[in-house]
């Protein structure tokens, strides 16, 4: 009896053991697959890949930048949007809803992340690209058109279309990981302010200073999904492997560049270009996610930070 | 005196513009939700029809419709959930149960990792080790990249669900002479399914969506195709070929079909918040 | 604990439960299906990817084909050609598509030995444009059309362009062009002409599948759809596409001044025209172009569509219905070729086409006598 049992665990922790240990080997898999493929041209051009900015298969030059540029822009431009936002809506949540009110909302708000890239892309295309071309560009241009970054053409494709579509889609994210981390600080501080005579905002922002490290890591969380993001971009931001100072103009980002050609990438300069730079987003992401693990984790503990990592 | 007063306006003015900044900020996300859902509905109920939940794929003009990509999703999904649940599963257990040291947080780090993975970068990773060896795309290639995706996030919500099961019910079991796994099968287990259930449907909710690991494994197909070695359609791969082209018809055809894949998405996630809606 | 609660972990355990199931049980079946050529009900599936131009034809084909032979099927994507040729190259599908011909290089690349070129419909790559006011059709000269793609045309209204296009109402309005993102035969045809006409762009840009245009220029989209849903979409754009989308589309097509001096509107028979040029001087393995062609009334930005099959087939079933539906579809479904504004194989290169077919063996037994 002792001994079946014996059995029986060893059996059960080697089972559970290998499904485990099968994550770590996908991983491995995944970056020793990355490193071999982009050989080529990391033994080619080595680290100044990454800041050459001439992109020219057919010429064999590879430069990176201008995928680069077009990711970290895009991705700055959705956290300049979304977090101002998200930051409005996790406090009314949080601070001043009647829960009655904050579920529902919290709820639909969650929705928002559950609704596919494509269906955003989509949605981009055929309403947010019109409607900037038609009303927000001409807008912004009238009244901020002597800003480089509001000049040029408005076609409705490019930089700015892609960067509010991410918004949209890190938005619930963001608020979700900030409400965790209001909900989190201890409601002695907030009946502290208030005895002292503080107004709710003033509270509120005693509140969000005491969680600062926590909301970064909200960010950086926020960053980690924009740069990976591909089929709503993709779709809207114009595809083309340029730096412009323009918004308005079209941008390329990593991860559309694969969507685009890694499927007629037949020379094996090209394809080790392209892995290349997905190795490099692949490190890039590993680097954001464990970084707003800290961050929010030295907030919201533990159970917090693995919800939403 | 009174300029104690303007002061204590100023604070008060501040304090109702910021708070009613805030409450802004809720109803316009909740407006962006509604406004795309609307729009979903309104433009994809009109080309709605049994025509086009059946057929395959016509040349433009001719008709046609998705149900070999609806047929082509579901058994990507399926196999998918075949292999990301028991595998997510188990890696789940072994983490809350035997995953209490450095080898233990090692996985629960590299699976947050694999979670922050671009979904494109697995599509890349499963052309290169099953498409080509294999030399077809196909549908068993799509599965498996979703199968991947899926994995990690089954096992996180797992692990955390178990942690919710109280320590006393392993306690008392143990107490009572019961082997570990015993213990962890029949009683931790049952004790958390209706948590996994929920994470595991709400893993099958987002890797539906998904389009990004499917472009390079799964290809598409225009015909029904009920065999895993072949190319596969699939919902979210014909909606992105329908949405980027020009065909007016084609566009109508992407909002239906897009109707139906959120429709299918919020009506998991919201079964499973008004099932789970006591725990929150 | 309550109701509800049990009643939702019971239904997730079933759930879970169907799922698995189900999906044991298609795999199972898979796996008994053997080599998966044949399906159980017999039906022989051929798959193919790449060019998007040849698409609108390839549906209708495929669909027709099916119609006589209803258990083969004739699965094509519009990938790309580049897409085509990686996947021919990797074998990942029976036979590519392309308008581009496979360069030496790309030749030695492959993993199955020899690959025939197998034309099989010509078409045009038309100019096409979102100019909602502009009635009469844009004429265009390869200069135009360089200067346009190159950054030295940027409004709508330049005298350049005026200077051509005296009758029209040309806009005071910045121009967006819509270029290909992926590796494009169509691309590569456009090149190609623009190499052999325009030194600038010889020198600047050059024939390929992956042109990249000066900083700044306009948008990069995937595939004929891509750039046709581009230009469709968003005012004031040019872009470059197979004639059938700008026709499906309502959408207008410039007229291009040929070699000998004419402006030419690309249809069927101006590009059969082109082809009359070359029909001669087409190479032995009729890797060939169409580009920039002599003669009056030919259109000048023709090319061909080109199937990549491999000489040798692995499989003997799947390799014989794939040479008879690639026969059909060049002696019998050229019927469907005009009214999608595609042109016919001249009669002569039927014939070349014809004896390549028959050349195509199967273990060293020809597929079709």
């Amino acid at each position: 009896m002792a001994q079946s049992s014996t059995l029986g665990d060893k059996v059960y922790r080697t089972i559970l053991f290998a499904a485990a240990t099968s994550i770590l080997l996908i991983v491995a898999a995944v970056f020793y697959m990355m490193v071999q493929s982009s050989m080529p041209t990391l033994q080619r051009f080595g680290i100044g890949f990454l800041w050459a900015s001439e992109w020219n298969p057919s010429q064999e030059l590879f430069g990176a930048l201008p995928f680069i540029y077009g990711t970290v822009v895009s991705s700055i431009l959705a956290l300049l949007i979304a977090v101002p936002i998200s930051l409005g809506i996790a406090v009314f949540l949080v601070e001043q809803a009647p829960k009655k009110i904050a579920k529902p909302i919290a709820f639909m708000i969650e929705l928002l992340a559950a609704i596919p890239s494509v269906v955003y892309g989509l949605w981009g295309i055929f309403v947010l690209a019109p409607f900037i071309r038609e009303y927000l560009g001409p807008v912004l241009q009238d009244n901020l058109g002597f800003l480089p970054i509001f000049q040029g053409r408005l076609t409705g494709i490019g930089m700015l279309t892609g960067g509010i579509i991410l918004a949209i889609m890190i938005t619930p994210i963001v608020t979700a990981v900030v409400r965790d981390v209001l909900e989190a600080v201890p409601n002695t501080q907030r009946e502290a302010a208030l005895a002292l005579g503080a107004t709710k905002w003033e509270t509120t922002m005693i509140v969000l200073g005491n969680a600062a490290s926590g909301i970064a890591g909200a960010v950086v969380l926020g960053l980690g999904r924009a740069v990976g993001e591909t089929m709503a971009v993709t779709m809207v931001i114009g595809n083309s492997p340029q730096i412009s100072a323009s918004l308005f103009e079209p941008a390329y980002t990593i991860a559309s560049v694969l969507a685009a050609n890694f499927a007629d990438a037949t020379d094996e300069l090209y394809l080790s270009a392209l892995i290349e730079m997905a190795l490099v987003l692949f490190l890039v992401t590993v680097v954001i996610n464990g970084l707003a693990k800290l961050l929010i984790m030295s907030v919201a503990g533990r159970a917090n930070a693995s919800k939403h990592t | 005196m009174a300029e104690a007063a303007t002061v204590h306006s100023k604070r008060r003015i501040i304090n109702l513009v910021m708070t009613s900044l805030t409450a802004v900020c809720a109803v316009f996300a909740t407006s962006v939700l509604l406004i795309i859902i609307g729009f979903i509905a309104y433009q994809g109920i009109s080309s709605l029809s049994w025509e086009f939940l059946t057929d395959t794929p016509k040349p433009v003009g001719e008709g046609g419709g998705i149900g070999n990509a609806i047929v082509g999703s579901a058994m990507m999904t399926l196999l998918a959930a075949a292999i990301g649940l028991p595998v997510g599963i188990a890696a789940g257990v072994y983490l809350a149960e035997f995953g209490k040291n450095w080898y233990g947080n090692t996985i629960r780090f590299i699976a947050d990792t694999l979670i922050g993975v671009p979904s494109i970068i697995i599509g890349i990773f499963i052309y290169t080790v099953v498409v080509m060896p294999m030399g077809r795309q196909s549908g068993l290639a799509g599965g498996l990249a979703l199968a991947i995706i899926m994995i990690p996030i089954v096992a996180r919500t797992t692990e955390e669900m178990i942690n919710l099961v109280p320590n006393s019910m392993r306690e008392g079991a143990l107490a009572l002479g019961a082997p570990q796994w015993r213990v962890s099968w029949n009683i931790v287990l049952p004790a958390a399914t209706s948590g996994i259930a929920t994470g595991a449907m709400l893993a099958i909710a987002r890797i539906t969506g998904e389009t990004a690991p499917l472009l390079f494994t799964a290809l598409n197909s225009r015909f029904y195709n009920f065999f895993y070695d072949q190319p596969m359609s699939s919902l979210t791969v014909q909606i992105y070929n329908f949405a980027t082209g020009p065909f007016e018809v084609e566009h109508a055809m992407a909002w239906a079909a897009t109707l139906l894949l959120v429709g299918f998405i919020l009506v998991i996630n919201i079964a499973v918040r008004y099932l789970t809606r006591k725990k929150y | 604990m309550n109701i509800k609660r049990n009643y939702f972990s019971r239904f997730g355990t079933f759930a879970i439960t169907i799922f698995v199931a189900v999906s044991l049980g298609c795999s199972g079946q898979q796996m008994g299906s053997g080599n998966g050529t044949t399906s159980s009900s017999g039906t022989i599936k051929i798959a193919g990817t790449g060019s998007t131009f040849v698409k609108p034809i390839m549906d209708k084909w495929g669909s027709e084909y099916g119609k006589i032979n209803p258990n083969i099927q004739i699965d094509y994507s519009g990938t790309g050609s580049g897409a085509g040729i990686k996947g021919i190259q990797n074998r990942t599908v029976d036979f590519g598509g392309s308008d581009a011909a496979m360069t030496d290089d790309e030749m030695k690349q492959t993993t199955g030995g020899e690959i025939v070129h197998l034309p099989v419909v010509l078409g045009a790559v038309v100019l096409t444009y979102n100019l909602p006011d502009v009635k009469e059709p844009l004429k265009l000269t390869p200069e135009l059309i360089s200067d346009i793609y190159l950054g030295k045309i940027r409004k709508w209204n330049d005298p350049k362009l005026k200077a051509e296009n005296a009758n029209l109402n040309l806009p005071d309005t910045d121009i967006t062009p819509v270029f290909r993102a992926d590796g494009s035969g169509t691309s590569d045809i456009i090149t190609d002409y623009l190499s052999k006409t325009v030194p600038e762009w010889k020198e600047k840009v050059g024939r390929t599948k992956n042109p990249q245009l000066p900083q700044g220029i306009g948008i990069g989209a995937k595939g004929n759809e891509g750039v046709m849903g581009q230009v469709k979409n968003t005012p004031n754009t040019i872009g470059y596409v197979e004639l059938a989308f700008a026709k499906a589309n309502n959408l207008p097509a410039a007229q291009i001044k040929n070699k000998a001096g004419n402006f030419v509107t690309a249809d069927s028979s101006t590009v059969s025209k082109a082809a009359a040029a070359f029909t001669d001087k087409m190479a032995d393995d009729l890797r060939f172009e169409i580009t920039n062609a002599d003669g009056p009334e030919a259109y000048p930005i023709s090319g061909t569509v080109f199937m990549l099959v491999y000489k040798d087939q692995q499989d003997a079933v799947k390799g014989k219905a794939l040479v008879d539906f690639l026969w059909w579809a060049i002696n019998d479904g050229e019927k469907f070729v005009v009214d999608l504004h595609y042109a016919p194989l001249p009669d002569t290169l039927v014939q070349k086409v014809d004896a390549k077919i028959l050349s195509i063996t199967s273990g060293g037994k020809p597929l079709r006598q």
